[in-house]
């Protein structure tokens, strides 16, 4: 087993399961990924879409149905997950509910047969880092549910793993704890300088979270790449419905030159930057709410009369949905709240338009 | 002086009406169970001579009557541990779902629903001298000796633990199925191997249960009866309790004797699953699952 290492090479990856009427479906397909000593990885994705999947294969729980995965030159995807020495921290927690504080988070160094003296000072200086010290005796029972969750941290990083496996570990958490906890979670990684698989259908936690988020979809991974870019430069429409576009319009391409896009509708004229090829007559521009800005009066390019329709005022700002004269609804985020029925006109920069293929 | 008010009388809480669905288990409970026993009772402190105590002095003084204690003792206590102890193994692995579980559950529970005496005619044919399994053996040659597994110890042992295994059987089953199979996953994790699993995840969450199925499989084992007569030697190795009480009842007709002797019976069921209770407080006996669901 080992503490250390400098990479974790995932290669094609795939996990079948029996599906109905005998016929075999992927949950994971072909995923292949290199991990460095240091990363923090996300895989974000809806439910379903094979993410969880991917973490138990990772963490020996799942057997693979192809591919392997190496951890520097051993390959480790034969090995049972005891022999694997993967921290992992689980959606329900699964702390051993028999078991004190102590007892929980001591579990892995006394299977691995530590002597005890050298066990009670690591589980000590795991429960400072997670901030539970004064809680040792306690039964998990008798934790609230926060508390339970940095107890699975504390468990999953005294063994000192070369990689700590994450299953949404904030589900459970309400708004103010998630996003406390995440903080926490940061500074663990940071302190401990290995890796982490962090599993989640939350965009926000990926982004705050992550150094490289790998998006998926049906078993099959759709972008591997930094926070900045999946969010500003999605690979795909799954991707960019997925980070918060919104906004998705199908349009004739009239024009292409060097990446720029000019698409057109029966009542709107969009430039845009081309994203992913598609069959030159038709395309889809993806366009998020934040980005378009909301006026009153004649407008140059990329832009787009239409008339109120709906508003929802959140606070800082208000959600305004828009319907062009033939019925294309836009959402659009605004500063300002405008009445239901006034006719305005909406504007969008051409490099925050991205146009994907139809 | 003026009196201090009178406090006003606390808000009484309305009558449940829900307590009344108790009734009928109640009146059950009273009339068929708690009844007869206080009238055993009663009874087993009149004999037909002697003082309050005779029938008591008389189980303990006589030859045939107080050994039956340890005869009993000896077919009850390890039947019980042998069917928890086989029962747990094959449970542990069942609890798993897969297309065979279901298959060897329904096998395995099979003799429930046979009656004793059907097994004590199966056993006859099967274990006699002249049964399946001499003549399996000496044909092949395996054992030559004769075989002697009936009318005897041997005999009511065999029926005790196939007619209590799939009770144990069940039950632990139950006890094993409502533990969360993901602290197992977890411990696996941590460095556990399977049998590491079992021994510090399965067994103490399961230790409360084991101890409840011990004591009822020991209570019906305890007072085993038809296949002590049927299968055993009822004159002498196998005069377990309860054909004492049978033979002072209805071939004595000393119903006061046979009181004392149920009485002594039930002391005895007491003391062991006091014991193992008593054993049970010391195990954690919350939830079994890891955590919020």
């Amino acid at each position: 087993m080992k503490h250390d290492f400098s990479e974790l090479r995932l290669e094609g990856v795939t996990r079948r399961f029996a599906g109905a009427g005998g016929q075999a479906f992927a949950a994971l397909d072909d995923l292949t990924m290199t991990i460095r000593r240091g990363e923090f990885i996300a895989l974000l994705g809806p439910s379903g879409c094979g993410k969880s999947t991917a973490l138990n294969c990772i963490a020996g729980l799942m057997p693979l149905s192809g591919g392997s995965i190496r951890l520097d030159d051993m390959r480790i995807d034969t090995l049972p997950p005891e022999k694997r020495g993967f921290g992992m921290v689980f959606q329900n927690y699964a702390l051993f509910p028999h078991m004190s504080v102590e007892k929980n988070v001591g579990f892995g160094l006394r299977m691995q047969g530590i002597p005890g003296d050298q066990v009670g000072k690591r589980v000590a200086h795991a429960l400072r880092m997670v901030q539970l010290t004064g809680q040792e005796h306690k039964l998990p029972g008798q934790l609230s549910g926060g508390q339970q969750q940095r107890v699975a941290i504390a468990r999953a990083i005294v063994i000192e793993p070369p990689l700590v496996l994450m299953d949404e570990p904030l589900s459970n958490l309400d708004a103010k704890l998630r996003i406390e906890t995440r903080a926490e979670i940061r500074r663990i990684h940071r302190e401990l300088g290995r890796a982490t698989i962090y599993v989640t259908h939350d965009q926000d936690e990926a982004l705050s979270l992550a150094d490289r988020i790998v998006v998926m979809k049906d078993g099959v991974v759709q972008q591997i790449a930094p926070p900045v870019e999946v969010y500003a430069q999605p690979a795909n429409l799954h991707v960019a419905r997925f980070m918060g576009y919104r906004n998705v319009i199908e349009l004739d391409v009239l024009r292409e030159t060097a990446g720029r896009v000019d698409l057109g509708g029966p009542d709107m004229q969009l430039t845009g930057i081309r994203k992913q090829e598609g069959n030159g007559k038709r395309a889809f521009v993806a366009i998020r709410p934040e980005e378009i800005t909301l006026g009153d009066g004649p407008g140059g390019r990329n832009t787009i009369a239409a008339r109120v329709d709906n508003v929802e005022y959140c606070g800082r700002d208000s959600l305004v949905d828009v319907i062009t004269p033939t019925g294309t609804r836009l959402h659009v985020r605004a500063t300002t709240s405008p009445a239901l029925g006034d006719n305005v006109t909406v504007n969008v920069p051409v490099e925050r338009v991205l146009v994907y293929g139809a | 002086m003026n009196a201090p008010a009178a406090a006003p009388p606390l808000s009484r809480e309305p009558f449940d009406r829900m307590l009344l669905l108790a009734v009928p288990a109640t009146l059950f409970m009273l009339l068929l169970f708690i009844y007869p026993f206080l009238y055993g009772l009663m009874l087993s402190f009149t004999p037909q001579e002697g003082g309050w105590l005779a029938n008591y002095q008389k189980f303990f003084t006589t030859d045939n009557l107080w050994p039956t204690v340890w005869t009993t003792l000896k077919l009850a206590l390890p039947a019980t541990i042998v069917n928890v102890g086989i029962a747990l193994p094959i449970a542990y692995q069942m609890r798993i779902k897969s297309r065979w579980q279901r298959w060897i559950t329904t096998i395995l529970v099979v003799p429930i629903t046979l009656g004793t005496v059907l097994i004590a005619e199966g056993m006859l044919t099967y274990f006699g001298p002249k049964g399946w399994l001499a003549q399996f053996l000496q044909l092949v040659h395996l054992y030559e000796g004769p075989i002697r597994l009936t009318h005897n110890y041997w005999g009511v042992l065999i029926s005790l633990i196939i007619s209590g295994f799939p009770f144990a059987f069940l039950l632990i089953l139950s006890y094993v199925t409502g533990i969360d199979p993901v602290l197992a996953r977890a411990a696996s994790t941590l460095g556990a191997k399977p049998l590491a699993q079992f021994r510090h995840i399965y067994l103490p969450l399961l230790a409360p249960g084991l101890a409840m199925c011990f004591c009822l499989a020991f209570v019906q084992a305890f007072s085993v009866f038809p296949s002590a007569v049927l299968l055993g030697a009822p004159a002498g190795p196998t005069r377990v309790i309860s054909i004492a009480a049978y033979e002072a009842a209805f071939e004595q007709y000393d119903y006061s004797l046979a009181s004392a002797i149920a009485m002594i019976m039930g002391f005895v069921q007491l003391l062991i699953v006091a014991a193992v209770l008593g054993l049970r407080g010391m195990f954690y006996r919350g939830p079994v699952v890891g955590g919020k669901g």
